[in-house]
């Protein structure tokens, strides 16, 4: 009898597209859509009149342009729309440059600014988006508005991309991380919080002395989390306070974070990785309509 | 007069034996969890080299990072622990008394240090980035495929600059797979990479300033690839010794014969 | 709007703080800087789009090493990006 040998891709989180119930595009007058291509997760949302209607988050892997022409097909799929009926797309995130469709590309910042005013409602004030390979604090007003930030992308620690190589280090999938660093009784000393290669030996050589998986990866969120209050305090936590990116999803990261900082973040109505592009796509629809005003 | 310098560094010990100014012998092995342990049996690696037993040895002294843990400890017994910067600075001096300028580049840190009479003036360290050190060579040579002595040599090779844009091991990594991918060669994919960290190492130095002669020192200086293109960002020539790996356990040995009344 | 461009690592913090609202986009910065560190960019985040002080995209995931031969071990440090800004916009957080 053969066997199959699976190799399987712990650091593989599952790519996803959905359709918002009861949203009709039919009657719209304004259709927007703002593609955010990350250097880890490429996402997609498409606006009906300033409300999301369909969306899509997938890998960026190589190519940018191709990638942002699948992201955008794919958060079209069964909405019986294509690229050439929406009026306005805005292109965010590190690879912005590359979505050939969009008429305008906006930082990030801004767009996870208002994407995160979508998201979580006017009061906030304070949003802390974790990606794939950067980290970024912003203090914005009632308005979305940006009035202090702080983006820090040189390093893996604090990012998704650290928490990839952590998966894979204890054989946990990604999705599955927070869970495990939660099953212990008590948060242990913390391993290096500003480097993931120092982290992943200090890590290996707890494994070594006996350490379970899950007390290796309670020490490798809590130094996450103490690095990312750090990056915080350089901008300052005021309330209402808001995570936003994939790692938002990370409850060993959430639960930590609010225990050091002392405040709760409000809680996503809807999937937080979206903050960007849902803010580019809010942006194309002001755009549009000033397009239209001029007219 | 024998003396010896134990240099428990991140990744390697390192051991010299000193006899009347001379060195008799040599020793490095990697460094485990149970750094006494390791340390231990490089030593006595040394030892067994040189034909002597500890008891024929006067003095010991232990720098690097893992330095206090052989201090007083059997069968080590190091008489005192000095840092990487004194002893880096003494041993460069003893190989090159004209010595002003050492770069002293390790598995995790990387050190810039002004050096009058072998005494330590003015240093800049890099630590805790491992973009910085010699991590960072050994994981984009896993990146490329290849063995890490291969790294150099390789760079040698290349005939086309490229610049890199990750800071990060982690993010560099990621970046060397996608360059293969886009079929440049390892060749030229290796010229960046010492490219990137000689450029990081040589920024630090310029921080203590560059004064002749300039000694280049620690695991790194093995790599022939590193040299030139720090020589090219120092705009200043480097002397590279024979077994730059073992110059601060040298060093620690030199300061221990000075200490011995 | 303050922004700060640079990054915390193994061995430290390096943020070059904009102050927004004190820049008023004379470019006296990017002249003093021996290594081009610093640029005009269109401020993005006001519909306006002014121009305001920025430090270049290459740079900011190596600030600690772009401003280096700025910050000697010895003797006195003087940036000179902070000494050509009348309205004190710029900052250096190590």
């Amino acid at each position: 009898m053969s066997q199959t040998e699976v190799k399987v891709e712990y650091w593989r989180w599952p790519e996803y597209r959905s359709t918002v119930p009861n949203v009709s595009w039919s009657n719209a007058k304004a259709i927007t859509a703002g593609v955010d291509i990350g250097s880890v997760g490429s996402k997609a949302a498409v606006l009906v009149d300033g409300e999301l209607y369909a969306f899509a988050a997938m890998r960026t892997g190589g190519v940018s342009e191709a990638t942002a022409v699948k992201a955008i097909n794919w958060a079209l799929e069964g909405t019986g729309l294509e690229i050439g009926k929406l009026n306005y797309v805005v292109g965010t995130g590190y690879g912005r440059v590359n979505v050939p469709f969009a008429k305008r590309t906006i930082t990030e910042i801004a767009c996870h600014a208002r994407g995160a005013h979508y998201i979580y409602g006017p009061t906030v004030r304070t949003v802390l988006d974790i990606g794939g390979q950067d980290c970024k604090a912003i203090r914005c007003d009632e308005k979305g508005k940006v009035l202090s930030f702080l983006m820090n992308d040189k390093c893996a620690a604090g990012t998704g991309r650290g928490l990839e190589v952590f998966a894979d280090l204890i054989r946990v999938p990604v999705q599955d991380l927070d869970k495990v660093s939660l099953n212990v009784d008590q948060d242990p000393p913390p391993v290096s919080n500003t480097c993931v290669i120092f982290a992943k030996a200090e890590s290996l050589a707890l494994l070594r002395q006996g350490w379970s998986k899950e007390k290796v990866a309670a020490a490798y969120h809590t130094a996450m989390a103490n690095r990312i209050v750090d990056l915080l305090s350089r901008v300052g936590v005021e309330k209402d306070f808001v995570i936003t990116g994939g790692v938002a999803k990370n409850m060993g990261i959430v639960k930590r974070l609010e225990k050091i900082l002392n405040i709760k973040p409000l809680e996503p109505k809807m999937d937080p990785i979206l903050a960007g592009a849902l803010g580019a796509g809010l942006f194309a629809k002001a755009l549009y309509e000033k397009e239209q005003g001029l007219r | 007069m024998m003396t010896a310098g134990v240099d428990v560094g991140a990744k390697y010990a390192k051991v010299v034996i000193l006899k009347d100014g001379q060195v008799v012998a040599r020793a490095k092995a990697l460094v485990g969890f149970d750094l006494l342990k390791s340390a231990t049996e490089v030593f006595e690696a040394a030892l067994k080299n040189a034909a002597v037993s500890r008891n024929d040895i006067q003095r010991v002294v232990s720098t690097g990072m893992g330095r206090n843990a052989v201090v007083q400890k059997p069968p080590i017994n190091a008489d005192e622990a000095v840092s990487e910067v004194v002893s880096a600075a003494a041993g460069a001096h003893f190989i090159v008394p004209t010595t002003k300028t050492v770069i002293d580049v390790g598995a995790e840190e990387g050190r810039g240090i002004k050096v009058e009479g072998g005494k330590v003036r003015d240093f800049v360290i890099n630590e805790r980035c491992a973009a910085g050190a010699g991590t960072f060579i050994e994981t984009m040579a896993r990146a490329l495929e290849i063995q890490v002595e291969e790294m150099g040599p390789m760079a040698l090779k290349s005939t086309n600059t490229i610049a890199m844009n990750a800071q990060c091991c982690v993010f560099a990594e990621s970046e060397v797979v996608s360059l293969i991918h886009s079929k440049i060669s390892k060749e030229d994919i290796s010229k960046a990479i010492h490219d990137a960290i000689a450029g990081r190492i040589s920024s630090m130095v310029l921080r203590v300033g560059v004064e002749k002669d300039v000694v280049l020192i620690g695991g790194v200086a093995l790599d022939p690839g590193f040299k030139s293109p720090l020589e090219k960002e120092l705009k200043a020539s480097i002397i590279t010794p024979e077994y730059p790996e073992y110059v601060s356990a040298l060093g620690a040995a030199v300061i221990a014969a000075s200490s011995t009344r | 709007m303050r922004a700060h461009y640079g990054y915390k690592d193994g061995s430290g913090d390096y943020f070059i703080i904009i102050d927004t609202d004190k820049c008023n986009g004379c470019g006296k910065c990017v002249k003093a800087c021996p290594y081009h560190v610093l640029e005009m960019v269109p401020n993005e985040f006001d519909l306006e789009g002014n121009p305001m002080a920025a430090v270049g995209e290459e740079h900011r995931k190596k600030i600690k090493y772009s401003c280096a031969p700025c910050k000697p071990v010895a003797g006195e440090r003087k940036l000179p990006c902070v000494l050509a800004c009348e309205p004190k916009a710029i900052e250096h957080s190590w």
